[in-house]
């Protein structure tokens, strides 16, 4: 784990969306990878975007699975046990059918295994892939949930198991996390070393922002904060952060040419005001790596 | 027509100015209309709407184990089943994980002892608030790294049903959340017409395309608005493109305006603070009505 190792886990997330957090993952991770090997997660399984902005090629997808209980209708004897014992309503009995709804299963194989008739095995459910792409020494891991899926945290838990099994190496890793303060957002940075949380200064950022903090207070993970669109909006977000003693680690200048860019789905370390940022924040986070590490 | 007809604003990418949206045409419509915030996750309408909660509930989304370490004879046999990581063993005892466990009880039909009782997990709060417009509110608020935002919404949406069935609303305006995910699945369930609302960026688009899909398995007619639309005109041309090869109407284009963070700062609604933002809103309006009416028609 990366206690005892140099490994540092950095999770980007937000309370709200569409604040910077894939701006500031993959602009953070190109910028890490001029000078040393880098891994980026995008966890945001539901709408990856990543993949947008570093462009590369595809060299692996690793198509992902849970596990569903499957009915056999030789073997049941509709004793209905199977549908009191699931607590997610992904069964059902009508007429003389168990029909299992696999998008409600949270795959705990309990009906599975407690069935006195072995009537419901588990199977493999595909429920979306992770590719992996190579940009130099930047390499991306993109989870992408399958559009007819509702659940994402057994694919986000399958992804953190993948870079455990193959990608440990890389002492560099940053995931790019859902929004939100939900079950995805606690399974993508629950297991992080640090939480980068990206917000912007208005109402509605503030408010998302606390949020985003009491999640990560409950989870105990030490985390600061990253004000995107810096100047416009007010100045709620930076006082709110002061009075609580949250370490405000980089400021984004609002600017629409930052915003111009984004939409084509540039990076933009070439653009001077914009790199100073990503490079400061990359020193802090290097200071609180080793201070971790230590 | 008797049916409530539910507009939900929905957008795949987080960011695209939902709620924005969702409040001014819930001002424009006045008592026309309940407004639901089913962003659950991070909810923002009740900032700008000004609630006055007029009921308030506990919410209890699904369960999470507890083990009574006086009838625990630490055999392992729950740690063994868990397929959740949500049970550790150290320094003797068992114990559970409340934020790994899922409820899915498994672990206390194993126990040979009955030490471990499955009990509700209290994970957030709903509410019913009379809003500035003179009409209601049903929202509410999951607690950090609640399960079980889909029940939470179905919550909040069966609430707002209710309200404008006695209240004699004709429509629904539904706030939804980012993302293709349960909480979004769940606040599809009904709706009569899905205002997408994107802007010009390519990750936007991309994520407008994955709720599309997950619209069109609802039956929900979607309808389309470009908010900031001359950040990039080619990619706004780009997503008018594909909205066409689509069949979605596209109702508006919305240029940037600085309005919509100021109104944000004085907890106004766009809609009401800005005369020329006002009259797009007002034309989307009444072109979702227009269609959300017929759909109940045909």
């Amino acid at each position: 784990m990366a206690q005892t190792s140099n490994v540092f886990k950095l999770a980007v997330a937000s309370g709200k969306g569409g604040t910077g957090k894939t701006l500031l993952s993959t602009n953070l991770a190109s910028f890490v990878s001029e000078f040393d090997d880098v891994l980026l997660v995008d966890l945001d399984v539901e709408e990856p975007n990543d993949s947008i902005f570093v462009k590369g090629l595809v060299s692996d997808v690793y198509p992902q699975f849970k596990m569903v209980p499957q009915w056999d209708v030789t073997r049941c004897d509709l004793c209905g046990d199977c549908v009191d014992i699931c607590n997610f309503n992904a069964l059902v009995k009508v007429g003389k059918m168990i029909v299992v709804y696999e998008n409600l299963c949270h795959s705990c194989h309990a009906c599975s295994e407690l069935c006195h008739k072995n009537a419901l095995p588990m199977k493999k459910h595909h429920v979306g892939d992770v590719s992996v792409i190579k940009s130099q020494n930047l390499t991306l891991l993109e989870g992408r949930l399958n559009v007819n899926e509702e659940q994402p945290v057994a694919l986000i838990n399958n992804e953190h198991s993948l870079v455990n099994q193959n990608w440990s190496k890389y002492n560099y890793q940053i995931f790019d996390s859902p929004p939100g303060t939900s079950c995805s957002m606690v399974a993508s940075t629950g297991k992080c070393d640090y939480i980068l949380l990206v917000t912007e200064p208005t109402p509605f950022g503030l408010n998302d922002l606390k949020l985003a903090v009491d999640a990560a207070k409950l989870m105990k993970r030490p985390f600061g904060v990253v004000i995107n669109k810096y100047g416009s909006g007010n100045k709620d977000v930076e006082e709110y952060c002061r009075d609580n003693g949250i370490e405000v680690l980089g400021k984004i200048p609002f600017d629409i040419s930052i915003a111009e860019r984004y939409s084509k789905g540039e990076l933009l370390l070439d653009k001077h005001c914009f790199r100073s940022v990503v490079s400061s924040l990359y020193n802090k986070l290097e200071n609180i790596r080793i201070s971790q590490n230590g | 027509m008797d049916s409530i007809r539910e507009i939900v604003v929905l957008s795949g990418k987080g960011g695209t100015g939902k709620t924005s949206v969702a409040s001014s045409l819930a001002y424009l419509a006045g008592k026309e209309a309940i407004l639901a915030d089913c962003d659950v996750d991070a909810s923002n309408l009740h900032l700008i709407m000004g609630p006055d909660i007029i009921k308030k509930e506990l919410f209890y989304g699904g369960e999470v184990a507890q083990i009574d370490i006086e009838t625990c004879i630490q055999c392992g046999k729950c740690k063994e089943v868990c397929r959740f990581d949500a049970i550790s063993f150290s320094a003797g005892v068992h114990t559970i994980d409340n934020l790994s466990c899922e409820g899915c009880g498994y672990c206390s039909r194993v126990c040979p002892t009955g030490a471990i009782t499955m009990m509700p997990r209290l994970s957030g709060e709903f509410y019913i608030s009379g809003i500035r417009n003179g009409s209601q509110m049903s929202h509410a608020k999951l607690f950090a790294g609640g399960e079980n935002s889909g029940k939470l919404v179905a919550t909040v949406k069966k609430n707002a049903y209710r309200m404008a069935k006695e209240r004699g609303c004709d429509y629904l305006i539904t706030d939804g959340a980012p993302g293709i995910g349960c909480p979004v699945v769940s606040s599809l369930s009904g709706a009569k017409v899905a205002l997408l609302v994107t802007e010009p960026t390519m990750s936007a688009l991309h994520d407008l395309k994955r709720v599309l899909f997950v619209v069109r398995r609802f039956n929900a007619i979607p309808l389309l608005v470009i908010n900031k639309s001359d950040i990039n005109e080619a990619v706004s041309e780009e997503i008018k493109k594909f909205a066409k090869s689509e069949k979605i109407e596209h109702l508006a284009n919305i240029p940037f305006n600085t309005s919509f963070v100021e109104s944000m700062g004085k907890a106004r609604i766009v809609a009401e603070e800005n005369q020329f933002l006002k009259g797009i809103f007002e034309s989307i309006w009444e072109k979702a009505k227009e269609v959300a009416d017929s759909s109940v028609q045909n």
